[in-house]
């Protein structure tokens, strides 16, 4: 092995992946667990069941101070100033040109002592990046108004964090915290005092949401009880068919959720309208880097669109996979690329997103994908290709 | 015959070398257990046409695993006589059968001297344990 492997981190239940067959791979400069048995066993586990994911790689940002709603007002392409407590909301933080630096979920809390801060969770492969560009943004401590300070912690390897996700979710969760689960909201969260001797007394943080499509909660807990809790869960979990789940399931599920991924649908060289996000943009508020450039941006027509795609494949069989830069082929040009592609565990057939010409973005479209050389059908779905199960009560 | 008695690419498909009553040397082609562990989640085979010519190290198909593509590798020099095409439609044979029903192709061998590059048994698990210890 290269002595550069040496230098990837570890979360805190990396010996526990090790030991339970996980296959470690270098995720984003992390050790992470492709897969431990099968990757369709672990995706349909978290669509009929229960999965639990370590995601402790997952960068959070701690952004506190009597100046930080307006700091990440001014950071973030999404109404946050808003944000009511317990509160999470997804949006995006793009450069001046409007690309997207990355996509991030930002809660909104207050500690014991009744403090307001936010947890901003950005993606692994970004963090430095962020931290970098939160930096190059908060006023310099000389420079600050008094009243108006920012403090950015990054706690990502203070705090491990679990993806449990399937219908099966609430039943898992609920005996282990003191709040209730299944009066939560999709995108709510709650401190949450954890009831059992392995939390050592320590609280973590719990928030309805995910990257499956299905019901599921993110759950933040210190890195030095991680491995006790995760135990915990496991061990409930069993007569609920349980299963760990990794990096493979994780990328097939959140594909069938038709949910874009950073490296993938995108990035700096897209902006949030072709990627179909513009309800992740508010532009008519606080002045964010991109804000005008996304505004003029809007006036024009979108030169390429993100689409879904279903692979036909001959009957009885699944068919060749279209994957990752793959060309997508129409009347003999090429129109676009494939951004992610995979068998769809749920669905039993090759499916893939990425970017054509909104004229060829019709549902219903026949489309060519060229696989290594040669062509397979292909036609345009509207997505999600996959919609899963109820999450939490409806306001 | 058992796994023992075949022969092995470096690329890890098998092979069973038989004689026709002309004297030509038919090898069969498939998979290894270790690579087929190694893969998982397969779910899809792409294999060539009956007629097609194929070279030794050459690529004659795909498997496809819910991850990634692999080709497969012709492990000899010759022409694809027969093709398991029960097997496109019936991948867990893969798993529960992989050195018999699991056969993916029968290539009639155009030129014999490329045998010798095979590997015997104990060579190929010697090449399987290093490879092992290459991922954790």
């Amino acid at each position: 092995m290269p002595l550069t492997d040496l230098n990837l981190l570890h979360t805190p239940l990396y010996d526990w992946h090790v030991a339970h067959g996980g296959r470690m791979v270098d995720f984003a400069g992390w050790w992470m667990p492709q897969q431990y048995t099968s990757i369709i066993e672990e995706h349909v586990a978290s669509r009929t069941a229960v999965g639990i994911a370590d995601i402790s790689h997952m960068g959070r940002l701690r952004i506190e101070g009597p100046g930080a709603a307006v700091f990440l007002a001014e950071l973030l392409t999404r109404r946050v100033a808003d944000l009511a407590l317990d509160q999470v909301r997804y949006s995006l933080v793009t450069n001046e040109q409007g690309g997207i630096l990355d996509d991030v979920l930002v809660g909104y809390y207050h500690n014991s002592h009744g403090q307001p801060f936010y947890v901003v969770v950005v993606n692994a492969v970004n963090r430095r990046k962020i931290i970098d560009w939160v930096h190059a943004h908060l006023p310099t401590e000389r420079a600050e108004a008094p009243g108006e300070e920012v403090i950015c912690t990054d706690l990502t390897r203070l705090w491990a964090m679990f993806a449990i996700q399937g219908p099966r979710s609430v039943e898992l969760v609920q005996p282990l915290v003191d709040v209730d689960l299944h009066s939560m909201r999709y995108y709510n969260g709650a401190q949450v005092g954890i009831l059992h001797p392995a939390a050592q007394r320590q609280g973590g943080i719990i928030t309805r949401t995910g990257y499956t499509g299905e019901d599921g909660f993110e759950l933040s807990v210190g890195a030095t009880v991680a491995l006790g809790i995760w135990e915990v869960l496991m061990e409930l979990g069993r007569p609920l068919g349980i299963v760990s789940t990794g990096l493979g399931a994780r990328d097939t599920l959140r594909l069938e959720a038709g949910m874009p991924l950073y490296g993938h649908e995108l990035s700096e060289d897209i902006n949030p309208f072709q990627a179909g996000l513009d309800y992740a943009c508010y532009l008519v508020g606080y002045d964010f880097p991109g804000r005008d450039a996304l505004k003029a941006l809007q006036q024009q027509p979108l030169d390429k669109t993100r689409i879904g795609l279903e692979l036909v494949g001959q009957p009885g069989t699944s068919g060749r996979v279209g994957r990752q830069g793959c060309r997508i082929i129409a009347d003999g040009r090429v129109i676009g690329q494939i951004t992610s592609g995979s068998y769809s565990p749920t669905l039993k057939r090759p499916i893939a997103m990425g970017y054509v010409p909104p004229h060829f973005a019709q549902p219903g479209t026949e489309l060519q994908i060229d696989i290594r050389g040669r062509l397979e059908p292909a036609r345009v779905v509207k997505l999600p290709f996959y919609r899963g199960s109820k999450k939490g009560p409806r306001t | 015959m058992t796994p023992e008695e075949l022969l092995y690419s470096r690329t890890h498909e098998w092979v069973r070398l038989e004689t026709d009553p002309t004297g030509t040397k038919i090898a069969t082609v498939g998979l290894s257990a270790f690579a087929l562990q190694q893969l998982t989640d397969l779910v899809y085979v792409d294999l060539p046409e009956v007629g097609r010519q194929v070279t030794a190290g050459e690529p004659l198909g795909e498997i496809e695993s819910v991850k990634a593509v692999s080709d497969l590798f012709s492990p000899v020099d010759g022409e694809i006589i027969e093709v398991n095409t029960e097997l496109t439609r019936r991948l867990d044979t893969l798993g529960s059968d992989p050195y018999q029903a699991g056969w993916f192709v029968k290539i009639k061998i155009s030129d014999e001297s490329g045998l010798a590059d095979l590997l015997d048994y104990a060579a190929y698990q010697k090449q399987c344990e290093a490879e092992s210890t290459d991922t954790r």
